[in-house]
């Protein structure tokens, strides 16, 4: 059984796109107004990695849930949907 | 201009294709715009799909459809850290036809359904994002996709791009959605071969078992997790409110990998094999997270409309339904010749009194009421628990002595007022 999450991603096959769908408005609020930086705990697929001065975004992993940009305290993720038929791609359920 | 339908569809989920399906069925001219590689491949679900609503768009849709297996037990387990409160309902009657739900696997159950839309004669389009609605004069009269050329007209749009609903926020019909409006869950598919999991859920060859789980495995936080029986593979996960996670700082992946290890949980799932690990979003904000349902040339429907009863883990059966009503509502106005918000608006009344208005107005304050009130997740589960040890660990304890402590153990956290007063509030939630 997969235990990490690293494994599980490898279980989905994402059709990445080569730009990202997912945008830091403001990498300032994230280092200046953002302590929690709650999106580097609650992403399912820890897209977020904060790297002491700036935001990482690994877009390729994402699972187009939606949280992040429901989720962030300061509205600061531009969010859209990855080009048609980009993205994860779930085989199952 | 380009070409022009009666009706087009944004999202071939389960909303999407019961208006496709139901629309291409009366001749209507129907296009069906789905984002991913093919239907399915962008959604999710624990699992359980009601038999009744798809029935009345299919009949005996269990003949064709790819179904798991027919659920004969709903089980509820009440996790403590190293025990469990349960109880249970299994019905052979559930084993037979028409049955009552069954389980399946979203990937593959969304591609045949909108299949089926398209032997209707419905047209669908893969790997399609829609932008934005067209607008002329406040009138929604076609979309805007991602392809070259993308614009497409239609005398009415079917909103059913899902939880996110991006398109009808973008039309003003509902802000963004609030963390404590949306449930964030995460799943897995174990594989499991078929014997093991008859044996271990102690069912026959087709049939299924449904496990809703409370407690532990959401730390407290206002959420339930699932363990659900395919035919070879179980799924298996755990979701609480956006805002729960947040507030508790917790990681959805931890949750699931906790409740994978709990001890009451684990010998379920030895030696099975990790095939899938999906995240998703389930619109929770209940009756009073409904948007702005119809305006003029547009209809919202499914996920994107607020559709689901998070109590009875209902979501599937409600977007099949609303997209069907959505449907019929577009088959009169096209009598009329009349797209009007006036026209069409006999879709909002007709889903405010079907039972998706009704369940959701039912429950309208269950969720506020138990995520403002985390003691009922987080101090009754463990408190049923432990009343359980001590009534039933035989330690030479006479029986009344026994029923004393329980009871001076079940008031000493909130009193006997608090706990009459919980009692209340909860009752009067679900009443």
């Amino acid at each position: 059984m997969a235990k990490t999450l690293e494994d599980k991603q490898y279980l989905v096959r994402f059709n990445c796109d080569t730009e990202s769908h997912l945008i830091i408005k403001d990498h300032q609020v994230c280092a200046t107004q953002c302590p929690g930086k709650d999106c580097t705990v609650f992403c399912p697929a820890d897209v977020y990695r904060w790297e002491g001065d700036r935001m990482f975004v690994g877009f390729e992993g994402c699972h187009e849930c939606g949280s992040c940009r429901i989720g962030c305290p300061n509205d600061n993720i531009e969010w859209h949907y990855p080009k048609g038929g980009h993205g994860i791609v779930f085989r199952m359920a | 201009m380009a070409e022009k339908f009666d009706m087009i569809i944004v999202g071939a989920g389960p909303a999407g294709s019961a208006a496709a399906y139901t629309a291409a069925k009366e001749g209507l001219k129907v296009l069906l715009i789905e984002r991913g590689e093919f239907p399915g491949a962008k959604n999710v679900m624990g699992g359980i799909l009601y038999r009744k609503q798809l029935e009345e768009i299919i009949p005996e849709f269990w003949q064709e459809a790819p179904l798991e297996r027919p659920v004969v037990e709903q089980r509820f387990w009440f996790l403590d850290k190293e025990s469990m409160v349960t109880t249970s309902y299994k019905d052979k009657s559930w084993a037979e036809e028409p049955y009552n739900s069954f389980t399946v696997l979203r990937a593959k159950f969304d591609k045949w359904f909108a299949q089926k839309a398209v032997q209707q004669g419905a047209l669908l389009i893969n790997e399609t994002v829609v932008t934005e609605c067209i607008v002329e004069d406040g009138k929604v009269i076609g979309v805007r996709t991602d392809r070259p050329d993308g614009d497409v007209y239609a005398d009415v749009v079917v909103l059913a791009d899902g939880v996110n609903s991006l398109l009808a926020k973008n039309l003003g019909f509902h802000k963004e959605w609030k963390p404590q409006e949306v449930a964030l869950s995460v799943m897995e598919v174990l594989k499991l071969d078929k014997k093991t999991v008859n044996e271990r859920f102690n069912v026959g060859e087709n049939e299924g078992v449904s496990v809703e789980i409370f407690g532990e495995a959401t730390k407290g936080a206002l959420g339930t997790s699932f363990l659900y029986t395919n035919k070879d593979s179980v799924n298996i996960g755990v979701g609480t409110t956006l805002s729960g996670m947040i507030e508790r700082k917790m990681k959805p992946h931890d949750l699931l990998e906790e409740l994978k290890a709990h001890p009451m949980i684990a010998p379920y799932l030895e030696g099975s094999e990790s095939q899938e690990y999906l995240a998703h979003l389930i619109p929770e904000g209940g009756f009073d997270a409904v948007p702005k349902l119809v305006g003029d040339g547009v209809i919202v429907v499914g996920d994107a409309g607020q559709f689901v009863n998070a109590i009875h883990q209902e979501g599937s059966n409600m977007a099949m339904k609303s997209g069907k009503l959505a449907a019929e509502t577009v088959i009169k106005a096209k009598e009329l010749n009349d797209f009007s918000e006036a026209a069409l608006d006999s879709y909002r009344t007709d889903i405010y009194d079907s039972f998706i208005g009704k369940d959701l107005k039912k429950y309208r304050d269950a969720a506020h009421t138990f995520e403002e009130n985390p003691q009922y997740f987080e101090e009754y589960v463990p408190m049923m628990n432990q009343a359980m040890n001590t009534f039933f660990t035989v330690d030479g304890t006479p029986k009344w002595e026994k029923q004393k402590k329980i009871a001076a153990k079940v008031t000493a956290g909130r009193g006997k007022t608090g706990l009459v007063k919980d009692m209340y509030k909860a009752w009067k939630a679900v009443k």
